[in-house]
């Protein structure tokens, strides 16, 4: 089924800040491999001038993730989880995430298309901190696979 | 606040020598925990061939988040990195056993820009194809 392009141009945002976690650096740096002392010890990120600890460039995935702003199991939007796939993603870093921001994510649905037989959900996000600072933006691009109202279904 | 290499170090064509990651299961299965991504075609094998993946996939963004590791340990600040986009190609399989996928991630100074930041292309693959498409950072050197 196709998605619903009447959810183009609309906007949402969290109604709760998400707390950027001192602990959940650590554990998001292990994670990934990042292993730079500034996402770890907070002498090393004092002595480097920060204030705390200093999140990996791919760290606000966490709050798109932990706390959806976009309604995608909304039935209305009509989007199947299971055909999903990334397609395209991107941060745009005011200044780098560090331990102790309070982030509030907006996101709007900017654009829905279709390529091929694959539909596309682009998504603007931008995350600002609750002193009203906007830390960074983001973009990304997910692909719902066989869903354009074109393609052939299969039976 | 100060990165390891300097504006002034690098030229266009600067290399970043190729590094080899390896994603493992238990590394998905962390990232699941910190990303909140639950999403069950990284880490359960049925779920992932049940909707025709050869097996379970890592998560793009553990891929992307593979890649910057090369960027960020060449600045030796994770927090250089001002701009960071990627389009996902291709998946990467993680296999059962103790070796994981390898990841092998190369990048190239592009782009000098005015404050002291340059645009790093990286290539990233995976038994041969490209992962990431279009892969850059932007980064802030002292």
């Amino acid at each position: 089924m196709p998605l619903n392009r009447e959810f183009i141009g609309r906007s949402f945002v969290a109604d709760t800040p998400f707390l950027v976690g001192r602990e959940h650096i650590r554990q998001f740096a292990l994670a990934v491999g990042e292993h730079s002392p500034l996402c770890h010890d907070l002498d090393a990120a004092k002595a480097a001038g920060y204030v705390d600890l200093v999140a990996p460039p791919t760290f606000l995935t966490a709050p798109g993730m932990w706390r959806p702003v976009v309604p995608t199991h909304d039935p209305e939007l009509g989007l199947d989880y299971s055909l999903v796939v990334h397609g395209e993603q991107r941060y745009a870093l005011r200044r780098p995430i560090i331990a102790g921001d309070e982030i509030v994510v907006s996101a709007t649905i900017t654009d829905i298309r279709n390529a091929g037989r694959n539909e596309l959900l682009i998504t603007e996000f931008e995350f600002v901190t609750t002193g009203g600072e906007l830390v960074a933006t983001g973009l990304s691009s997910l692909v719902s696979r066989g869903t354009a109202a074109t393609a052939t279904r299969k039976g | 606040m100060s990165t390891t290499v300097g504006y002034d170090d690098v030229e266009v064509g600067t290399r970043i020598p190729e590094r080899e990651f390896r994603i493992r299961r238990s590394d998905l299965v962390r990232y699941c925990g910190v990303s909140g991504d639950f999403n069950t075609i990284h880490w359960n094998e049925r779920a992932a061939r049940d909707v025709g993946l050869p097996g379970v996939i890592a998560h793009g963004m553990y891929t992307m988040a593979t890649a910057a590791r090369l960027v960020t340990d060449w600045a030796g600040d994770p927090g250089a990195v001002v701009d960071y986009g990627v389009r996902f190609s291709s998946p990467v399989p993680v296999p059962d056993d103790d070796e994981g996928a390898a990841v092998v991630v190369s990048g190239v100074v592009a782009k000098k820009l005015d404050g002291n930041q340059v645009v790093v292309n990286l290539t990233v693959r995976c038994d041969g194809a490209k992962v990431l498409m279009a892969s850059r950072a932007t980064v802030r050197l002292t």
